[in-house]
């Protein structure tokens, strides 16, 4: 045993030590070969900036990066946080009520299969051409659906014997959702809304190319493109994958924090 | 009714009383008679088992007593009172064939859970948790979460759970069935401990003979289709605390199984061994 307990812990760090060192290593490596082709193979400037020529633009542009990921990061974020707030609400509604499912599965259904890129033209003249509202909206509608569908499916997971268990104890409608029902949901409310967090900066960004106040990533984006600006374009890029991975793993946290003392098997 | 083996006053109330009830079951291919004129009496304090195949409607007959279903016809009564003011006023504990367990909560979390709903003080929750711990032989895991503990502790933690508000009644649907043979042998001594220690009423749904003859005053052999009482066994064994690890081995246990056994196979469809055993 006593054998057995070091060897094994050593394998561990073995492990999670490759688990930093491997993706690293790969991106290393892709950016050698990327600054390989393009400084010695010669591919041209505006088929592929070096990332070298990147990374100058991004330190040139460094304070406009700042606010362009905050404008478009708000957006996104106000999107979440109100489409989450609706889904989680009328999931709710509609796990208590069966008439407000059956009204509510078409709506959410087509909400579902909208193209969210349509809607951004629509939204951007219906709200005027500057007013950030529209990009939230569309952020919003796109965190909406994940969270509703992903919420209704954890309110009817309560199992049986927990039920039983309630009834038993003769137990408030109230204190069943608060001690079963709920809590038996959160793991599928955090899933859904884990995949809303990546929609939404998706959706804010999107919605920037079609009109509306510049200022954000995919309004900066677009523009340097348009200028020949292809470095700055790819800047941009590099910041909107930040802001992206910041949602993401900030969502994983809430996540990670809200089901701890779950994972222990 | 044989009064022997009732280990409390015979004046007391009885813990359950059953007259004449039906349970019918309307399914999509047509009615389902689950239960069909089933009397039954448990005292307070005796250990009665409900023993039977698969479809006799034992589990149906415990979730009657429990209020978490209605007859379809007569009568149940728990302490006196109707099933549903039994439950309403806590008077049984209950445990299931799953320990059913919260898992987003720790051991002592669960076990105190029906106190905490029931509003019973902080401080008044943790001694009678400890207490509870204690007495399943689980004090150490009190901050372990329930995917941390193997399934005999499970159910160990459900069946504390049962006792929190020192029942008078303990409903239990088959809670060791699926536990392997050696924890199941281990549990049902501890249940003959915990029983003389808190002299509750016990009603035992399960499909072990050996089980059932080890814990009861009384077997009921019920039989399928539609469920009802086929026999009602008492049991003659020396359950004392010193014996009860010997009594497995002794003849008369044995006696007991071949009793149950007959009874059960009286009761079936198919033809098999002796028939016509005695009654009681």
């Amino acid at each position: 045993m006593t054998a057995v307990i070091p060897g094994r812990s050593a394998t561990d760090r073995r492990e999670s030590v490759l688990r930093v060192v491997a993706p690293v290593a790969v991106g290393v490596i892709v950016l050698g070969v990327w600054q390989f082709l393009v400084s010695v193979v010669g591919v041209s400037d505006y088929l592929l900036p070096s990332p070298a020529a990147i990374v100058e633009q991004f330190v040139e542009f460094f304070g406009s990066m700042v606010s362009a990921t905050g404008i478009t990061g708000l957006n996104a974020l106000l999107g979440l946080v109100v489409g989450s707030l609706l889904g989680i609400l009328l999931a709710a509604l509609a796990a208590g009520w069966r008439p407000i499912d059956h009204m509510s599965a078409p709506v959410v259904a087509s909400l579902a299969v909208i193209p969210i890129v349509a809607l951004a033209p629509v939204l951007n003249s219906m709200f005027g051409a500057d007013s950030q509202f529209g990009r939230q909206a569309i952020a919003g509608l796109a965190s909406f659906v994940p969270v509703f569908i992903n919420t209704l499916r954890g309110f009817r997971q309560t199992l049986p014997v927990h039920r039983d268990l309630m009834k038993v104890y003769a137990a408030s409608s109230g204190q069943i959702v608060r001690t079963v029902t709920l809590p038996t949901a959160v793991p599928f409310v955090f899933t859904g809304i884990r995949i809303a967090s990546s929609l939404a900066v998706i959706s804010a960004l999107v919605a920037e190319y079609f009109g509306g106040p510049r200022g954000g990533l995919g309004g900066l984006i677009s523009t340097s493109a348009a200028s020949s600006a292809y470095p700055r374009a790819w800047a941009y890029v590099v910041a909107s994958i930040v802001l992206g991975l910041v949602f993401f793993l900030a969502m994983l946290a809430l996540e990670r924090l809200a089901t701890r003392g779950r994972r222990h098997s | 009714m044989t009064t022997q083996t009732q280990p409390q006053a015979a004046d007391t109330t009885d813990a359950v009383t059953v007259r004449g009830v039906d349970k019918t079951f309307e399914t999509r291919s047509g009615q389902v008679h689950a239960l069909q004129s089933i009397d039954l009496t448990v005292s307070a304090g005796e250990f009665v088992s409900l023993i039977g195949p698969s479809g006799c409607g034992k589990s149906t007959l415990m979730r009657l007593i429990a209020d978490l279903d209605q007859p379809t016809a007569g009568s149940v009564s728990v302490f006196g009172k109707t099933a549903k003011q039994a439950r309403l006023d806590q008077d049984y504990g209950i445990a299931f064939q799953q320990a059913g367990l919260l898992p987003w909560r720790t051991v002592s979390a669960n076990v105190g859970l029906p106190l905490e709903l029931h509003g019973t003080s902080s401080r008044e929750r943790t001694s009678r948790i400890t207490e509870l711990l204690d007495m399943v032989g689980l004090s150490d895991f009190s901050d372990r979460y329930p995917d941390q503990l193997s399934g005999g502790m499970q159910q160990r933690v459900a069946i504390a759970r049962s006792l929190a508000e020192k029942p008078d009644l303990l409903l239990m649907d088959e809670p060791f069935g699926a536990l392997d043979e050696m924890t199941r042998e281990r549990m049902q001594t501890e249940l003959v401990r915990i029983c003389a220690e808190t002299g509750a009423a016990v009603v035992f749904v399960t499909h072990s003979i050996p089980e059932a003859v080890y814990l009861s005053d009384r077997v009921v052999v019920m039989s399928p289709r539609p469920g009802r009482i086929q026999e009602i066994i008492p049991m003659a064994l020396d359950r004392a605390p010193a014996a009860a690890d010997g009594l497995r081995e002794e003849r008369a246990f044995f006696d007991m199984v071949t009793a149950v056994r007959e009874a059960l196979h009286t009761g079936s469809p198919v033809p098999s061994g002796p028939r016509g055993v005695e009654n009681r």
